[in-house]
């Protein structure tokens, strides 16, 4: 930490922790371990192909960082060393260090020094330096200021170290030392000011050259790259897409070991969880060396570079490097039933000795004798290997990285979740997943020690639960730990009853805690954090297979003795919210298990007398007993507060929690003990999430159980206790999942601890001390205030005041209450703003304004603590820039037709159109109609135009008809989820606009299924701005902190715009925990946003648009001097339009028609355009009179102009009194010349398209409709293709686009990601070779054909043919390919037919339309969330029923037809004819590919046909019948009214 | 929220009233409750709104969408404790209210409100029925004492809340019984006075002192008071009615609204009532001039009385019988309202001025009157003006003026504490400390806002009491 705060000052909202990279990477091996120097060329030709991948930011030569890790070219350095007259020993027998040092001689002596010392200490001696010949002309201007001075330094090894083995384990040691000695500097010590020393690598086997160089260059950097001498077996390479580019040269990849392309997640977790090891951890390898290991993470600020730390421990310790990363990033085993017994046996009973390290990953590394890599449980990182005659695997993100002759490829395959590719350079093999796996897992008994050890808590005897308190203790209690009314009504009862979630509608628009005047809960002064752009959430329902909430309770074993872990018992619960008779099972565990195991409960309340400031002195208290409990050999500790009374007051539990958590782990006795927290606080999910986060392995809520046993009788169903309490939990665990997948978690394991939250309000003493590590932009209330609200509600409950007696607060924090939470939508805005808007009365805006601005009494958010700085002269009204400028800055919110009406819908684009402003389609599509203007001059079109998840109804036709493209990554009001619209609400005409079936349901995934992570988001906007060049793409964002970065990141994959949304922002329907509880409030997101990119001088590059709750034209004023361009109005608009607040948008009820499709109730929308402009001039006004009052002219000049914010004087308020502002008002400075608006234009590089060269070759296709057919090579870096092409098409003829063929592609080669994205109907691409990652991706109606090169000498059915999340959204047309696809395809396809040999996991999840036919084995999870569309899978082994997820699908037989039916019966009824259907379309893939496959099942039908399973979703086959009735109903009228004519 | 559509399935039914001819024959309470279940399923058609606007439209921000929910489910004694925790008379206002609320439910955009304020009648009156109703009686005493002056809802309200919490409670009422207004000036019809002998008999039981027929500022000092108290709230309403300076208005027959409908309350209380006192309507041509609920009730009086005709004038326009929903909602609407008085058979009149009344022998005989307009001036404010040549006469025998209240009395209490005004002659207090310009006084209801509905007294008198209590204890558990 104190390494990173030297390097890059932290100041403001911009934190170097946040920086997130995400990359391209890949490798070569040589299998039989022959070390050539053209391999290493080779390595570095992968690293130049995949330059796509990788970033720069404002300097043009500044890379984010790029590296290569080799064996260590003996001949050069024994020559080299030669010269120094230094004689190497024999290979393997010295060391190499690589080392970063600082250009001021001084540092640099020290850190030469401390090298010396180190080697010394471990008795081998330097044999010698070398100066690593760099050429630094083609190093960026930003970076060479940066550029350390690289040395090479070689030891011998001691002494004593029998072999290699040990010798790297002494140069572990050795290079932990050195570095400690700098990074750590003892009283007195100066250590390294400057952050430049480093060691990149220390070896006997590896060296590694790496640094803040662009990819194609580093060779000409580092010249021993291009010396022949240099020979290696491996070339690991790695180029770096980081979202900030402050050089940073010793983030480069690869690390000692590895190189990672994603997120680890859980980091913070897992830092915490390797600290809190240390003394339980002892090693029998490393003996006494493992002290000197201490600080064992903290090398590096990145995530991955903290693996590394970790996975050189386990190495070290004795772990083989595969079975380390097993461990690490274990496969998804809990749910797996088809994984091997043994297999499975292996991952659980590693499970107790580390938590999994969470996120995408994909992984290569090598310790010099083997080499692989691994991908995460989920897949969610691209990794394509293939296999040549003359021994080689080249690995990469992508297919093509170096070109192979087709006639040397043996094999073509992918990485698939969670396997692992490993190849052994000394026996010469690749060893395959199946085997490695299985000889660990027969290694040891797993089972057999599972068997004997693991306790499953519900096995354990039955013992005896407490019993519900009488009504009134029961009250009192819930008093005393502030529930309210809606926490009964609105969360315990719906949850209890439907085991869900609840689920609301709009926003937040309370105040966040610490301005609420109401005494919070702790839990509310923490958002939750979740993922976007560099890193997907996942969807834990339709992805299950991967989610874990297993929880093991109690004491650790020591992660270095694997052995050990057989002799302790360990306690699992299936998930850790436990009953009752649960917890007392803990409790009384002593007396069973051979007495393993020994609970001490803790009291984690204190004497009311000691009122407030008690309180800290109880947690003190609360640790040490927790710290003697654990010493005195208990290890499992309950926090418990059930024994609040009228004497003792409760310490919020997720502060007794985090509290003894903290202290334990920085007493190194976490992992020796269990913590369990038995809690009357925690009720909403949120809360057991917060619990989580902070350390608890189980959490019992006794009193939200008593609640539900007090409810059973009071409810109108007649329901048990017994299952309320069951269905509360499954609701809890529902919700804790969502959750955690949000931020990409899927083990409960690994978010236990992991801290994933932003707290907002709370001091910087209070977190470091209890929640050691989260982060905070505003500062805030200590451990004085926390307690003077818990000293509040137990006044309440115990000391009888009437407001209270007998009934609970009534919260009104969901709905509006007088005595409840204060809102800042009331019947008094609300009226008063629609009066104005409705009769154009500016004084009654002005009233609206007033009540809105004016929070003097009581606070909302936190704008309203800043203060205008005015100007002594205002500038005259009339020269400030006009209204009718202004409101051109304005746009509506996203909003789908769909969620609101059609009338409400056209009413915001009516308006916006008019007044210059923009509307946004939502992610519903939108109605071609609309595209034309109307007869009055009036336009209905939605300007921006939104892709989202669920792509709906994105077609080329829908993406050139808008003037902005917005990627939504997330969405205020519940960032980091997906949604779903229910089929009874997919009318005909939504249906349409959606290219989906009317009353089948549509799911939006929780993540894109094209963006996992920066370099693929800089791809979609690739893809959209070759579909449409003239369009801005923007790339919209939730506010939470980081998010700066993460622009940053998006500025640099060339997005033009950014929207930074806060939290309060609405929705049309989400889980009330994720509108109560994630992202944070704007100002936060978008101070954080402009100031890091003023820094990254990214700020002129792109737009910045802020939304989330602005009402007033103060709003946006004081979002313009934070730093926005642009402003998203939307609740607000809709206010203006009609709306009232009613929170009943997901129920379909709204009763004023907005947010409905009930014809009945739309006819009561009574909305104009005029209404929605009045309201956005009246606003443009106000702000023209604070400019007026500030002294600007023009709105620019305002922008980013934090100068003129001050903080509110007095604001008279117990809780915001404390409020620390400093960070979110920090002035950013820029250099002179350095942009702080939009101002400049992104370089798209659009010019290098193959698609120019197309469009000019098709010109008369396009022009005059006549055939064409263009030939052409391609590469890996062709992206893209046809997608320019497709945009010239749909412009001119719309979505009808060409006759079939009318423009032919004949391509050969492996073309770049993203061939055919949106191809219009009319253009044929046919490519020889193989495909990427999102081949079709929104095919709107074109035709890909795709196989492998006819020289090639491998089996196509056996080889991977296209990659990932192939046919995306696809709409319309046709698909043929040779081959096998990877993960995810024709993943939401609505319409496309598309025929493939075999398909990776989760094929054909969330579609809707079209067909399938997959003529080989699929992965897992097949047909997941399908709710539409039909697939024919040939199962030729027997196991797709397995594989498949059954849960919206049937499967069938197909029957064996009976008689012949003509080509268009075939497709006229897709419930009958699947045989006739099914040979057509394997004869056309015949036809087109010329596939073996293809040409095999057909000569033997009648054996293959019985193979074939019908995949037959059920929504889809009923919304098919009912078609088909209304049809037949029609044409029965339609005869008989003909019949009566 | 007990159904999700049932807006949308269920029509609108209220209560309804014994026919016209029945009814008139006596003073009695006419209007017929709805069944329970049918209650019920009115009570689910709230929408439980994200907004919910009749909880603003509430002057005691009545909790209405969660009793509507709780009586959805059949749930009646959580509902009225519900009710209770905001509201301490609902079966006052559950009869007599013009209910706001119901004006600013969401449902009233299309003219169908929910029937809150049936729906609460519903609730109280039932829970008296079960007998759900005791006396709250404090457990601990504060020492403290208190006098609250004017037993009106206000009054009421305020010593109920401060008995509540322990303090000695003093209600002083200058009339033989307590209730002011609610008593001598609403009419039984509306609301039948027995309603409020039983909540001074909870009173009683929770400790509060009544003391009828003393008048502060006349029979008993406020000097005295003051030195016998802690803290005094007074409640005496806005009695001063507005008068008319015309011609003819010193002629017998022509009489306060007030005095009219007081001494008919009297009779029916078996109050005695002077002879030479007594005014009636029976046989005879009534005017009555102005057009709001005072009038109304003399209207429903007179008829009952036995008028011959009945006629009430407006000086404003006839208002629209529709308001324009989209610029008034939620907000309280102008527009034509009818009372069950008025359907029992008079006549209405509007921007009709009154010139001058005739006479016979010093008795009323007649109206002179005119016809007027109203225009709108350049800033915007109307202002009538005489329509020429419209002059009419009206017969009458007997007049009674309904022209509100001007403020409350100023003589005795008012003058003596020496309290300062408010520009209307309005007892002048912040609207949350409810404290005068005097040490230790504290005003609440009609005499601090002016003529008001007994809705808003009730709130007054509870946030009253929870400022007396603040100041008296340094803080207040009391609810507002």
């Amino acid at each position: 930490m104190n390494q990173r705060s030297n390097t890059k000052e932290r100041s403001g909202l911009y934190d170097p922790d946040h920086e997130k990279d995400n990359c391209g990477f890949g490798f070569i091996a040589h299998i039989k371990g022959k070390k050539t120097h053209k391999l290493v060329r080779d390595g570095l030709q992968i690293l130049a192909n995949l330059d796509h991948r990788g970033a720069v930011g404002a300097d043009p030569l500044a890379g984010d960082g790029a590296g290569i890790l080799v064996h260590i070219p003996d001949q050069l350095m024994r020559e080299e060393l030669a010269r120094d007259n230094v004689v190497l020993p024999e290979s393997g027998h010295y060391g190499v260090g690589m080392v970063f040092l600082p250009r001021d001689e001084d540092t640099r002596n020290r850190c030469v020094d401390s090298i010396i010392r180190s080697v010394a200490s471990e008795g081998s001696t330097v044999l010698g330096w070398r100066d690593v010949p760099t050429d630094n002309a083609c190093l960026g201007e930003s970076v060479k200021p940066n550029e350390p001075i690289i040395k090479q330094v070689v030891i011998s090894r001691p002494n004593g170290v029998v072999d290699q083995e040990e010798f790297e384990r002494k140069l572990f040691v050795i290079r932990k030392q050195a570095h400690k000695k700098i990074w750590y500097p003892g009283e007195g010590d100066d250590g390294d000011s400057t952050g430049v020393f480093y060691i990149t690598s220390f070896s006997s086997r590896l060296v590694c050259y790496k640094g803040m160089v662009l990819c194609t260059n580093l060779d000409s950097y580092y010249l021993d790259l291009s010396d022949d001498r240099m020979i290696s077996a491996v070339a690991l390479v790695h180029q770096r897409f980081s979202t900030n580019t402050f050089p940073s040269w010793k983030l480069a990849q690869p690390f000692r070991l590895l190189c990672h392309n994603g997120e680890i997640n859980t980091v913070r977790g897992n830092i915490n969880w390797m600290a809190a090891r240390r003394a339980t951890m002892s090693s029998k390898v490393l003996g006494e060396d493992l002290d000197k290991l201490w600080p064992l993470i903290g090398d590096g600020a990145s995530d991955s570079a903290t693996f590394d730390n970790a996975l050189e421990l386990l190495v070290a310790g004795g772990y083989s490097l595969a079975h380390a990363m097993m461990m690490m990033i274990p496969e998804a085993w809990n749910n797996n039933d088809l994984m091997d017994p043994a297999r499975r046996a292996f991952y659980e009973y590693n499970a107790a000795l580390m938590e999994p390290w969470d996120g995408p990953a994909a992984i290569a590394f090598t310790d010099g004798r083997q080499v692989g890599a691994t991908l995460d449980r989920n897949g969610l990182r691209p990794a394509r290997y293939m296999v040549t005659t003359d021994d080689l695997v080249i690995m990469g993100s992508e297919d093509g990285v170096l070109p192979v002759p087709d006639d040397n490829v043996v094999q073509k395959w992918r990485l698939q979740p969670g396997k692992m590719l490993l190849i052994d350079l000394e026996e010469g093999r690749i060893i395959g997943d199946e085997e490695l796996k299985t000889s660990l897992a027969a290694k040891h008994p797993y089972q057999e020690w599972l068997d004997r050890t693991q306790i499953q808590l519900e096995d354990l005897p039955n013992e005896i639960g407490a019993m519900t308190p009488d009504p009134e203790t029961l009250i009192q209690r819930q008093q005393a730990f502030g529930y309210t009314q809606e926490d009964i009504k609105q969360f315990l009862t719906p949850m209890g009853l439907n085991g869900d979630d609840p689920i609301g509608s709009m926003g937040r628009d309370t105040p966040i805690a610490v301005l609420s005047d109401r005494p919070k809960l702790l839990f509310d002064y923490f958002k939750q954090c979740f993922a976007q752009v560099t890193n997907p959430p996942i969807d834990p329902i339709r992805e299950e297979l991967v989610m874990s909430l297993v929880s093991l309770i109690g004491p650790r074993p020591n992660l270095l003795e694997p052995e050990g872990a057989g002799a302790r018992h360990r306690l699992e619960v299936r998930q850790p919210i436990i009953s009752n008779l649960d917890l007392e099972r803990v409790r009384q565990i002593e007396n069973h298990v051979d007495q393993a195991f020994k609970t001490s409960t803790l009291s984690a309340t204190y004497p009311a007398t000691d009122g407030a400031l008690g309180m800290e002195k109880a947690i003190e208290r609360l640790s040490l007993e927790a710290e003697e409990a654990v010493q005195s050999g208990f290890n499992i500790l309950i926090l418990s507060d059930r024994d609040v009374d009228s004497d003792h007051i409760p310490i919020p539990s997720l502060l007794a929690t985090a509290g003894v958590h903290h202290h334990l782990i920085r007493t190194g006795l976490r992992t020796s003990a269990g913590l369990v927290v038995e809690t009357g606080e925690a009720r909403r999910v949120h809360d057991f999430c917060l619990l989580a986060g902070y350390g608890a392995e189980a959490i019992n809520p006794y009193l939200a159980f008593d609640a539900l046993t007090d409810l059973a009788p009071k409810l109108i169903q007649k329901v048990s206790v017994d299952e309320l309490h069951q269905k509360y939990i499954k609701a809890i665990t529902k919700g804790i999942l969502k959750v955690m997948s949000k931020m990409g978690i899927s083990t409960y394991q690994s978010y236990c601890g992991a801290q994933i939250f932003d707290a907002v309000g709370l001091s910087e003493s209070f977190l470091s001390k209890y929640f050691t590590g989260t982060k905070c932009a505003i500062g805030g209330v200590g451990i004085d205030g926390i307690a003077s609200e818990s000293v509040r509600r137990h006044a309440i409950a115990y000391q009888g005041i009437l407001q209270f007696s007998g009934a609970l607060d009534v919260g009104g924090d969901l709905a509006f209450r007088l005595r409840g939470e204060t809102h800042a939508w009331t019947p008094e805005t609300i009226g008063l703003l629609q009066h104005a808007a409705r009769s154009g009365d500016e004084k009654r805006y002005r009233a609206y304004a007033k009540k809105m601005n004016d929070q003097s009494k009581k606070l909302r958010n936190i704008r309203a603590l800043f203060d205008l700085k005015f100007v002594d002269t205002p500038v005259p009204l009339n020269e400030v820039e006009p209204a009718k400028e202004i409101v051109k800055r304005f746009a509506t919110g996203a909003m789908s037709f769909g969620s609101i009406s059609w009338e409400a819908h056209t009413t915001l684009a009516v308006a916006m159109n008019r007044i210059g402003g923009r509307s946004n389609s939502g992610e519903g599509g939108e109605d071609p109609v609309r595209f034309k203007p109307l007869a009055n001059g009036d336009s209905m079109v939605s300007r921006i135009k939104q892709v989202a998840s669920g792509r709906f109804g994105v077609t080329a036709e829908y993406l050139v008809n808008a003037t902005d493209l917005q990627i939504k990554m997330a969405q205020g009001a519940k960032p980091g989820e997906g949604g779903q619209l229910p089929g009874h609400k997919v009318d005909e005409w939504i249906g349409r606009v959606r290219n989906s079936t009317p009353g089948v349901a549509l799911i939006s995934p929780p993540p894109h299924h094209d963006i996992y992570s920066i370099e693929d988001l800089a791809q979609l906007i690739h893809d959209l701005k070759n579909i449409n060049a003239d369009a801005r793409v923007s790339v919209k964002l939730v506010s939470e902190l980081g998010v700066g970065t993460v622009a940053a990141g998006v500025a640099k994959a060339y997005a033009d715009h950014v929207t930074i949304s806060g939290f309060e922002g609405g929705t049309g329907a989400s889980p009330i925990t994720s509108i109560q509880h994630a992202g944070s409030p704007w100002e936060i997101g978008l101070a954080e946003t402009h100031e890091t990119l003023v820094r990254n001088q990214l700020r002129g590059r792109i737009a910045v648009q802020v939304d989330g709750g602005f009402r007033t034209g103060r709003d946006v004023v004081i979002g313009a001097l934070l730093g926005a361009d642009e402003f998203g109005i939307a609740t607000a608009a809709l206010v203006a339009a009609g709306c009232i607040m009613m929170r009943k948008c997901h129920l379909n009820t709204c009763p004023v028609g907005v947010a409905t499709q009930d014809p009945e109730l739309r006819k009561l929308f009574t909305g104009q355009p005029d209404h929605v402009i009045n309201f956005f001039m009246f606003l443009a006004e106000e702000v023209r009179e604070l400019m007026s009052q500030m002294g600007f002219r023009k709105f620019e000049e305002m922008i980013g102009r934090r100068d003129h914010l001050g903080v509110q004087p007095v604001i008279e308020h117990w809780k915001a009194k404390n409020l620390d502002l400093s960070r979110v008002l920090h002035s950013v400075y820029a250099a002179p010349g350095v942009a702080t608006r939009h101002c400049e234009q992104q370089n798209h590089g659009l010019e290098k398209a193959l698609d120019n060269v197309l469009i000019e070759q098709a010109r008369d296709a396009i022009e005059d409709r006549k055939a064409v057919v263009i030939k052409s090579a391609v590469k890996n870096t062709n992206r893209t293709i046809g997608t320019m092409l497709s945009g010239e098409v749909a412009r001119k003829y719309g979505h009808a686009g060409l006759e079939k063929d009318t423009i032919q592609l004949k391509l050969k080669g492996s073309a770049g990601q993203s061939l055919g994205a949106f191809l219009a109907r009319g253009i044929t691409i046919e490519l020889e070779g193989g495909g990427n990652d999102y081949v079709g991706k929104g095919l709107s109606g074109g035709e890909i054909i795709i196989y492998p090169a006819k020289s090639g000498n491998f089996a196509p059915e056996q080889n991977i043919i296209v990659g990932n999340t192939v046919l995306y959204g696809a709409v319309e047309g046709e698909c043929y390919f040779r081959g096998v696809a990877g993960e995810r395809f024709a993943v939401r396809n609505s319409g496309v037919t598309a025929v493939v040999e075999g398909v990776g996991d989760h094929g054909c999840e969330y579609m809707t339309g079209g067909i399938v036919v997959v003529l080989g084995s699929t992965g897992r999870n097949f047909a997941a969330g399908m709710s539409g569309g039909i697939a024919y899978v040939l199962d030729e082994n027997k196991e797709f029923d397995s594989l498949c997820n059954k849960s919206m699908v049937d499967l069938e037989r197909i029957e064996i037809p009976t008689e012949d039916v003509d080509f268009e019966e075939v497709n006229s009824d897709l419930m009958k004819h699947d045989a006739q259907r099914l040979k057509g379309l394997i004869q056309a893939h015949f036809d087109k590919t010329g596939s073996d496959r293809a040409k095999q099942i057909l000569e033997l039908w009648e054996q293959y046909l019985p193979m074939f399973v019908k995949v037959f979703p059920v929504d889809y086959r009923r919304a098919l019948m009912d078609l088909k009735r209304v049809q037949s109903e029609q044409s029965v009228t339609s005869e008989n009214m003909m019949a009566g004519e | 929220m007990g159904k999700v559509t049932g807006f949308k399935e269920l029509e609108r039914q209220d209560r309804s009233y014994a026919p016209v001819g029945e009814r008139v024959k006596h003073y009695k309470e006419f209007v017929i409750p709805l069944p329970e279940p049918e209650i019920r399923s009115q009570s689910s058609r709230c929408m439980d709104c994200g907004i919910p606007y009749c909880h603003n439209g509430c002057p005691v921000n009545n909790l209405i969408p969660d009793w509507n929910d709780l009586v959805y489910e059949g749930n009646w004694r959580s509902a009225l404790d519900t009710l209770h925790s905001t509201n301490n008379f609902p079966e006052f206002t559950g009869r007599i209210c013009p209910a706001p609320c119901e004006a600013a439910c969401t449902l009233n955009i299309t003219d169908s409100p929910v029937t809150i304020k049936s729906i609460e009648c519903a609730i109280i009156d039932r829970g008296w029925e079960e007998g759900w109703i005791e006396p709250k009686i404090s457990l601990r005493k504060t020492g403290k004492n208190v006098a609250v002056v004017g037993s009106g809802p206000a009054g009421l309200a305020c010593s109920q809340q401060l008995a509540r919490v322990g303090h000695s409670v003093t209600l002083y009422e200058r009339n033989a019984r307590l209730g002011g207004l609610l008593r001598y000036g609403i009419p039984d019809f509306k609301m039948e006075k027995h309603l409020i002998d039983r909540r001074l008999s909870q009173m009683l039981a929770e400790g509060v002192t009544f003391k009828s027929n003393t008048e502060v500022g006349i029979t008993i000092s406020v000097e005295d008071m003051l030195n016998e108290y802690d803290a005094i709230v007074m409640t005496g309403g806005s009695e001063f009615p507005r008068d008319m300076d015309v011609p003819g208005r010193e002629l017998d027959g022509i009489h306060f609204a007030m005095q009219f409908l007081t001494q008919q309350n009297r009779r029916l209380a078996d109050e005695q009532i002077l002879a030479n006192q007594s005014i009636s309507a029976n046989g005879k041509n009534v005017v009555v001039i102005g057009g709001g609920d005072t009038g109304s009730d003399c209207v429903g009086t007179s008829i009952r009385q036995g008028a011959k005709s009945v006629t009430q004038l407006e000086v404003m326009p006839k208002p629209p019988k529709m308001e324009d929903k989209t610029l008034t909602w939620p907000n309280w609407p102008l527009k034509l309202r009818t009372s069950t008085s008025h359907l029992e058979g008079a006549d209405r009149d509007w921007s009709v001025a009154t010139k001058a009344f005739y006479g016979d022998g010093g008795t009323v005989k007649g109206l002179e009157l005119v016809r007027n307009e109203w225009e709108a001036g350049a800033d915007g404010k109307t202002s009538m003006v005489e329509i020429p040549n419209s002059k009419f006469k009206l017969d009458a025998d007997l007049v009674l003026l309904a022209m509100g209240f001007v403020h409350p009395k100023h003589t005795g209490m008012i003058e003596e504490s020496g309290v300062e005004l408010d520009d209307r002659g309005n007892v002048k207090a912040g609207i949350e400390d409810y404290k005068t310009s005097r040490k230790n006084i504290f005003v609440a209801g009609d005499m601090r806002r002016g003529q008001s509905l007994v809705v808003w007294a009730i709130s007054e008198g509870r946030k009253a009491a929870r400022s007396v209590d603040n100041y008296l204890m340094g803080s207040s558990t009391l609810p507002d």
